[in-house]
């Protein structure tokens, strides 16, 4: 992966030389109109929500008026008791600790299928990747009904519990740690007396960082995202993860007004803890998706 | 740690004079850990997973009798009962048909787009490559149901940037809005896919090319010829995460909803599974929701198969 990566600038330059400029010009105008549309409506997202909300409508939607955007940022933090920043809390709580969590569980039992020769690998490995294929959104109503057979809906471990699986996870660290923690290590380790849980954790976990990034990355976006599943089982709104919250708010901006710029606003707040996170880790994810995708 | 030059030496000899003894005591220990690595997961993924597909199995089987109109309501096995039902229901049947439109036009377009996109990212033609790469990407950061509510914005007639577009054309009509979505969750993915397939175009090895040049292959040869066939596993990949995505269609119709009066209670398949529970008729919903992840359990397998196969020949 390194070496294509260093490789670039030069071949690149030598090549540029007998690139035809009209193709050149034709590559760039492509690349310039999709940047257009992949950003328009969220440079319209970001203008709006500098706006109050009479000149919302009056003004030219995709240019400044009147700065007033910590007033509306200011009103989305204090409406209702501030229940917006109760709902970007919960979803940290479900992300954060559901992502966390999810990934340690799924690198263990990825990183035990690579590396140990035991009855019934390929057929728990099979079971696990059949889980890869099945949608959430299929499994979202049955685990309604277990939840209320139990009485755990309407509770944070209602939507905290299910995230903690991830079995791309597992397939992901298990192709990963195949290829990257040497068995040769393994057995030194063992040699010199280390259990083989503290292999893992203080060794293994190193030359897995990689996968369990991206891992953790995907897991948390997932889990940041989901809709599905807090919409049926969380009834409390102080329960509410942030998506399910601004689509609530959304769907009474008919009998609320005020509700359609608060509306905007915290569709825009809401996104900035995963680009916060993406510049953050994006040279772990980059090749690790690769990784994911090698066969 | 032992010394490298140390280590071989031990480990060899190890494996080759063992004692047979050490050797199965430490065959022993390491299954002993072996539920301490799995057994978490495992418990999860049976109780998350296993537990609620075999639960909507079971819950699919029964059907509600009542002793007369008012009588107190029966839970009795009614076999194949409800899926008899689920294969009747019109609406249902429209609304796979209309993902299954949806993902045949939807998918393609969106694929072709990050293939694009990633092969002119990786070419020599463009500069800027971090700052198209961010802009590409940012849109995932977006949450598929703001996202939604985004667009609907974008769509009103009387609230868009673009009014002068959507005063002329209804892109919340009946006609249109199903398209209009297919607009939202493209603009959501393609830098998601285009992600995926550009860093398997990275670790092609600079060899390939530099034989590929050699052998007086322009950049749109190489890109047709080599890497698009060495990409191949990538798309394949990706390709089967749009299937499944296009199936749970859930989000978008959701919110649309409020925007447009064209997307019914039944419009996707999910959404259908949402009203029948919430009627509730938790038995009928259940095969709703068995038949769902079957279909999309064996549409991404046939994908899978059938594109390994071709690559394989």
């Amino acid at each position: 992966m390194i070496a294509p990566l260093s490789a670039g600038p030069e071949t690149s330059a030598r090549r540029g030389v007998t690139e035809n400029p009209l193709s050149r010009l034709a590559a760039m105008a492509v690349m310039g109109l999709a940047t257009i549309y992949f950003l328009f409506p969220i440079w319209w997202l970001f203008v709006s929500s500098t706006k109050d909300r009479g000149q919302f409508t009056s003004t030219n939607p995709m240019w400044f008026a009147d700065w007033a955007l910590w007033d509306n940022v200011k009103a989305v933090l204090t409406y209702r008791d501030g229940v917006y920043l109760q709902w970007i809390l919960n979803s940290l709580l479900y992300t954060i600790g559901g992502a966390l969590i999810g990934t340690v569980l799924a690198g263990m039992c990825g990183y035990a299928l690579a590396k140990y020769r035991f009855r019934g690998r390929e057929a728990l490995f099979n079971i696990v990747l059949g889980g890869v294929l099945v949608p959430a959104t299929a499994l979202a109503l049955p685990l309604f009904l277990i939840f209320s057979r139990v009485e755990l809906t309407n509770t944070f471990w209602a939507v905290f519990l299910p995230s903690l699986v991830s079995p791309f996870g597992v397939y992901l660290t298990r192709i990963y740690s195949a290829s990257s923690v040497p068995d040769e290590l393994l057995e030194a380790a063992r040699l010199d007396g280390s259990g083989e849980v503290r292999t893992f954790f203080t060794m293994s976990v190193r030359l897995m960082v990689p996968a369990l990034v991206t891992v953790f990355l995907f897991q948390f976006v997932a889990i940041w995202n989901n809709f599905f599943l807090p919409l049926i089982m969380l009834r409390d709104e102080s329960l509410f993860p942030v998506t399910l919250g601004i689509y609530t708010w959304n769907t009474q901006v008919n009998q609320i007004p005020e509700l359609r710029g608060y509306v905007l606003v915290g569709a825009l707040l809401s996104v900035v803890p995963l680009i916060a996170l993406f510049l953050l880790l994006q040279r772990f994810w980059r090749n690790g998706l690769g990784a994911g995708s090698i066969k | 740690m032992s010394s490298p030059t140390v280590t071989p030496a031990v480990v060899g000899e190890a494996r080759a004079g063992t004692p047979a003894r050490r050797r199965q005591g430490s065959g022993r220990q390491q299954r002993g850990v072996l539920p301490i690595f799995l057994g978490p997961f495992g418990l999860l993924f049976a109780l998350f997973y296993l537990l609620p597909i075999g639960y909507a199995v079971y819950q699919s089987l029964l059907v509600v009798e009542r002793e007369g109109t008012f009588g107190k309501a029966r839970e009795t096995f009614g076999g194949l009962t409800q899926y008899g039902r689920v294969f009747e229901d019109d609406a249902f049947r429209e609304s796979v048909l209309r993902v299954l439109l949806f993902g045949i036009v939807q998918v393609p377009i969106m694929l072709g787009l990050a293939l694009v996109l990633a092969l002119l990212l990786d070419s020599p033609l463009v500069r800027g490559k971090k700052f198209f790469r961010l802009a590409f990407f940012a849109p995932y950061a977006v949450p598929g149901v703001v996202a939604a509510i985004m667009w609907g914005f974008l769509y009103s007639p009387n609230l868009s940037p673009l009014s002068e577009l959507t005063s002329k054309v209804g892109f919340l009509s009946a006609d249109l809005v199903l398209w209009s979505m297919a607009n939202v969750v493209t603009w959501v993915y393609v830098g998601y896919n285009m992600l995926i397939i550009y860093s398997s175009l990275l670790a092609i090895p600079s060899e390939v090319y530099e034989a590929a040049r050699l052998d007086g292959a322009g950049q749109l040869r190489i890109a047709w010829s080599v890497k698009i066939p060495m990409v191949a596993p990538a798309i394949v990949l990706t390709a089967v995460f749009s299937i499944i995505g296009t199936l749970q269609l859930l989000a978008e119709p959701q919110v649309f909803r409020t925007f447009s009066s064209a997307v019914t209670s039944t419009y996707t398949p999910n959404l259908t599974v949402y009203s029948t529970s919430a009627v509730p008729n938790f038995h009928l919903a259940a095969a709703f929701s068995v038949v769902l992840a079957l279909a999309t359990f064996v549409l991404s397998f046939t994908f899978l198969k059938l594109t390994q196969r071709r690559t394989d020949a």
